[in-house]
């Protein structure tokens, strides 16, 4: 496979991404600048974490001032979902891929990027992870940017709209596999009405969006493995 | 003791990056067990998912804004367009649909 072509539909793909990475971290740097933060700091940290969630919740701690160890622990539990996700892309990798290309594969792996390189039948050529990345990333630091100096350069019905890019982007990954596969689809299903189930009912929906994740897909993929087992062709 | 906000930030982007790289530099063969690969195959369907719905239909000022784009992205995804299209169909959607005095 050509990297250059791999590069460029990389890009191509992580257009969606950072304009829903736009919207967010536009919203993230306006509470950055509420929390004290100066532009620099809060673009700094959006490129350097790449995740919104844990960003969020890092302004509250810094907000509070509570220990590094709190940080710490924090980040662990809300990112945890990062360690799924990583280890599944482990076996989309060529297992020749060298260390070189797992680090930077690493700082990309964000929930959409993961989204994206993920959900493929083919190995996953790394220049793909880069170009994606070489255009999401960029977008979630100058939203950040945006929202720390202008506060509201944005209409709210521009950033209403682009609010659903990111899951439209989901929709558009997981759509095509489930219309060619019948346990795709079901999976799909069932994870859906599980999260909302998990959404609506009170105890559970006390449970945080990122353990929710854990634990449905533990329970749903796990389940589906022993169901449905996948056999080596769907590997090739 | 006032806490120093750089590293904070060091500490949230190391603990983050560590989530991230462990798993991809110590899983560096093929997994050969059927049960481990086919839950690794399904896990990126069931996260998308999980993230996708119901999150979608408060991302925006009005749920039937959000249930619009929503049916919008399935329909374009499922007549096969590309991840821009059906992203842009998506937001598209949610703009049009919020024209609407009232929604």
């Amino acid at each position: 496979m050509n990297h250059r072509k791999a590069f460029r539909n990389g890009m191509r793909d992580g257009i969606p991404i950072a304009l829903g990475y736009l919207a967010v971290s536009f919203t993230f740097g306006i509470m950055a600048k509420n929390a004290g933060m100066t532009a620099f700091q809060a673009v700094l940290m959006s490129l350097t974490n790449l995740t919104s969630a844990g960003q969020f919740a890092g302004l509250g701690i810094i907000s509070a001032s509570l220990s590094y160890a709190e940080m710490a622990f924090t980040q662990l539990v809300i990112n945890l979902r990062y360690c799924l996700m990583s280890c599944a892309l482990s076996q989309k990798l060529d297992q020749r891929a060298s260390f070189f290309h797992r680090f930077f594969i690493a700082y990309g792996n964000t929930d959409e990027i993961f989204g994206i390189c993920s959900c493929r039948e083919e190995k996953l050529d790394p220049y793909y992870t880069y170009g994606a990345v070489s255009v999401a990333s960029p977008g979630w630091a100058f939203g950040t940017f945006l929202g720390v100096v202008s506060g509201s350069i944005l209409p709210d019905q521009v950033l209403s709209a682009l609010g659903v890019a990111l899951y439209g982007m989901f929709i558009a990954v997981i759509v095509p596999p489930a219309k060619n596969s019948r346990i795709i689809a079901g999976v799909v299903l069932v994870s859906m009405v599980a999260s909302l189930i998990f959404t609506l009912v009170p105890v559970l929906n006390m449970i945080s969006s990122g353990f929710r994740i854990i634990i449905l897909t533990l329970l749903i993929a796990g389940g589906a493995a022993v169901l449905f087992p996948v056999k080596e062709e769907a590997y090739q | 003791m006032s806490h120093n906000i750089y590293i904070y930030i060091l500490v949230m982007a190391g603990v983050t990056y560590l989530i991230r790289l462990l798993p991809l530099t110590f899983i560096r063969k093929e997994i050969k067990n059927t049960y481990i690969r086919s839950f690794l195959y399904y896990v990126p369907y069931v996260t998308l998912s999980v993230m996708t719905f119901p999150a979608i239909l408060t991302a925006t000022q009005s749920i039937w804004s959000a249930l619009i784009g929503f049916i919008a992205a399935i329909v374009v995804a499922y007549r096969g367009a590309s991840l821009v299209k059906v992203s842009a169909a998506a937001c598209l959607a949610v703009f049009l649909m919020e024209l609407i005095p009232g929604i």
